[in-house]
């Protein structure tokens, strides 16, 4: 059967992760999607108009913000935020969407669908479908939907159309596989909007091109006020998106430590957990070879964090590869360290961050008070908490009425 | 010759599914033999996933009742097996999602698929360009791995098809598997740019239940795969589907026969 190597393969690995496993009847659209986002991303009038949008209507660049009281308190390296909760929809999910977005509108598409979990990514797309005329359809779990009331109301808000899923956990996965679904019936006027760097290539090396822009600001950002690189780079991993967007300029710079903090749940040694790398092995899976959580069958296993944008069983492969060859490090952070970092950063820099970049916070104040005091961090905010001060309220045995 | 090419040797083939252990590994066996008895060509077993994405509502409640009732991947090759230690020949597949065989490991799941008389496998997230890692294994044991062609399949066709071993899956429809009114595509036009590069046999899946469908798609296709509609019955009879189960199978096996 080695005639089989003279035939085409597969595109888009890192290593051994990633690939294209997907059924059939979507592979015409993902090679379609290839060839045209490689066009495009040459094309100097996409990316005009791409710069653009994340100039006015998204707010970049976003700011490099010295956390000065969080730097005094905990005594060693100086401590950055990247402000991606700054952004328009209050996440750095919108420098992806209005991407693809555009991309799909370029291709023809009408209408886009995406899966969501906290809700973040769901509203960033609705955002975008609003903004550049095209109808959108949202997969959220049935659990997510309640859990997240409030942003299933914004979507609507925002002309969105969602839909919840109600097979499998009724989480994140669970509404990644509807909407593949949901792709494979209808490709014809629908783009996929994925939201994290998963799935299918082309979609990992998509998603991360999108989001690097946060990594390229910080890099200069940081050469400008300190005059040397950071000892570290610091974002929170569900997926994976904001972390490979911050880490990706920084991977040639070798002294630079990437940590990735992914969801300990309720510890890494009890079985509620979203810790892929700690706990996963090897899998292929909603299109890609990476790490997922998984049975002693293969089969999916569920996955809890108190964080619905970092319940996901998987990791996107570029990440599977940087922990592969040891450029990046995942550490796990439990829901608790993460409520209070949450707390932390509320009280001491007046800032509320989303409860899955209070992982990175968390992390940081591990380490930061061993670091000198001429070394710097840089973490990743990608977003804002406004979203969890009623889970949080909830799990301090706060009842709100709102 | 493989097994499976003996499923397309008694004219039009009628193939047909179940969840393997859906609602017990004890139904499914009685299930396989009855169909086998009342003239189906060849059994897909479905090995169950958590998350079947090519599948429709009806075959994922399959997926999540066996997948409660405890059943392996060890289990359901045990059942063929068992199927084979009592003389039943018909040609046996695996549909199963590539995790389950991908962390069984490649090496060792298609030595005991072989060992226990399995003849095929179709993986629906393992498209051709992946093929490459799982196929020279699958083949060294003698286990063919299906194909499968798609209406969007387009310039892909005589790719896949001239590679393709076992017989030529062809999705009747976009979307997920699940009963449907009518079949729009151009099923025949398919076909034929299939036949034009291989001798393989084609059978056309997705969609298809009433005897009507199954002689319209036979006229063009070497054979029919009902998947979804006989699945229903063990959802509405449970362990007595049977009678059910084996009444549509001669039914449609005399439609398909009857082109």
């Amino acid at each position: 059967m080695s005639n089989l190597q003279d035939g085409p393969r597969a595109k888009g690995r890192f290593g051994d992760f990633g690939g294209q496993y997907v059924p059939e009847t979507l592979m015409s659209e993902i090679i379609r999607l290839d060839a045209e986002y490689e066009r495009l991303r040459r094309d100097p009038t996409f990316g005009a108009e791409l710069d653009r949008l994340l100039r006015e209507y998204a707010g970049r660049p976003s700011l490099l913000y010295f956390a000065g009281k969080m730097t005094e308190d905990l005594g060693g390296a100086k401590v950055y935020l990247k402000r991606e909760d700054m952004n328009h929809t209050g996440s750095h999910k919108i420098n992806n969407v209005l991407g693809q977005a555009l991309l799909a509108k370029r291709m023809g598409k009408t209408r886009i669908i995406a899966e969501t979990g906290a809700g973040q990514h769901g509203v960033a797309a609705a955002t975008a479908a609003a903004l550049l005329g095209m109808e959108c359809e949202v997969f959220m779990g049935k659990e997510d939907t309640e859990r997240q009331a409030l942003n299933v109301y914004r979507m609507e808000l925002l002309g969105a159309k969602v839909r919840a899923v109600t097979t499998g956990t009724m989480t994140l996965k669970d509404a990644v596989n509807e909407a593949m679904r949901e792709w494979a019936s209808r490709a014809g006027d629908t783009h996929y909007l994925l939201g994290s760097v998963m799935g299918p290539h082309p979609f990992p090396t998509v998603v991360r091109d999108f989001q690097r822009v946060i990594g390229r600001e910080a890099r200069a950002q940081i050469l400008e006020v300190e005059g040397r690189l950071p000892a570290a780079v610091i974002a929170c991993v569900g997926g994976g998106s904001n972390a490979i967007g911050i880490f990706y300029d920084f991977i040639e710079d070798e002294s630079v430590r990437l940590i990735g903090c992914e969801a300990a749940g309720e510890g890494v040694d009890t079985p509620r957990n979203a810790a892929t790398v700690a706990n996963g092995s090897l899998g292929v899976f909603h299109g890609m070879k990476s790490y997922f959580c998984q049975d002693e069958d293969g089969r999916i296993a569920p996955v809890y964090s108190i964080s619905a944008g970092l319940d996901y069983p998987g990791i996107g492969p570029e990440h599977a590869r940087l922990h592969e060859i040891g450029r990046a490090e995942y550490v796990p952070v439990t829901d608790e360290e993460a409520v209070d970092a949450f707390e932390y950063l509320s009280v001491s820099e007046g800032v509320i961050p989303a409860i899955e970049s209070a992982h990175a916070v968390a992390y940081a104040r591990k380490i930061v008070p061993r670091m000198k005091p001429d070394e710097s961090v840089v973490i990743c905010l990608s977003g804002r908490g406004d979203k969890d001060v009623a889970a949080i309220a909830r799990y301090r045995g706060r009842g709100l009425s709102e | 010759m493989s097994n499976i090419a003996k499923a397309f040797d008694h004219g039009k083939a009628f193939i047909g599914f179940v969840t393997g252990g859906d609602p017990s590994i004890e139904s499914t066996k009685e299930f396989v033999i009855a169909m086998w008895n009342a003239g189906c060509d060849l059994i897909e077993i479905g090995v169950p996933f958590s998350d079947p994405i090519a599948e429709g509502p009806v075959i994922q409640a399959a997926n999540l009742r066996s997948l409660a009732a405890g059943v392996t991947t060890d289990s359901l090759l045990d059942l063929v097996a068992e199927l084979r230690e009592g003389g039943i020949s018909v040609p046996l597949v695996f549909l199963t999602y590539l995790n389950p065989v991908y962390h069984y490991g490649y090496e060792a799941f298609f030595a005991k698929a072989a060992e226990s008389g399995l003849d095929g496998i179709i993986i629906p997230d393992l498209p051709f360009e992946e093929q490459h890692e799982v196929k020279p294994i699958a083949s060294k044991y003698g286990i063919d791995i299906i194909s499968l062609v798609a209406p969007t399949s387009e310039g892909r066709v005589k790719m896949i098809a001239a590679r393709a071993t076992g017989f030529v899956y062809l999705v009747s429809s976009m979307g997920v598997t699940g009963v449907r009114r009518e079949i729009t595509t151009d099923l025949a036009s398919i076909t034929g740019r299939v036949k034009a590069v291989t001798d393989m046999p084609v059978a056309v899946g997705f969609g298809v239940h009433t005897p009507g469908q199954a002689r319209a798609v036979a006229e063009s296709a070497d054979g029919v795969i009902v998947g979804s509609a006989i699945v229903k019955m063990i959802e509405e009879h449970g362990a007595g589907a049977t009678p059910h189960i084996a009444d549509y199978v001669r039914k449609m096996k005399e439609a398909v026969s009857s082109t």
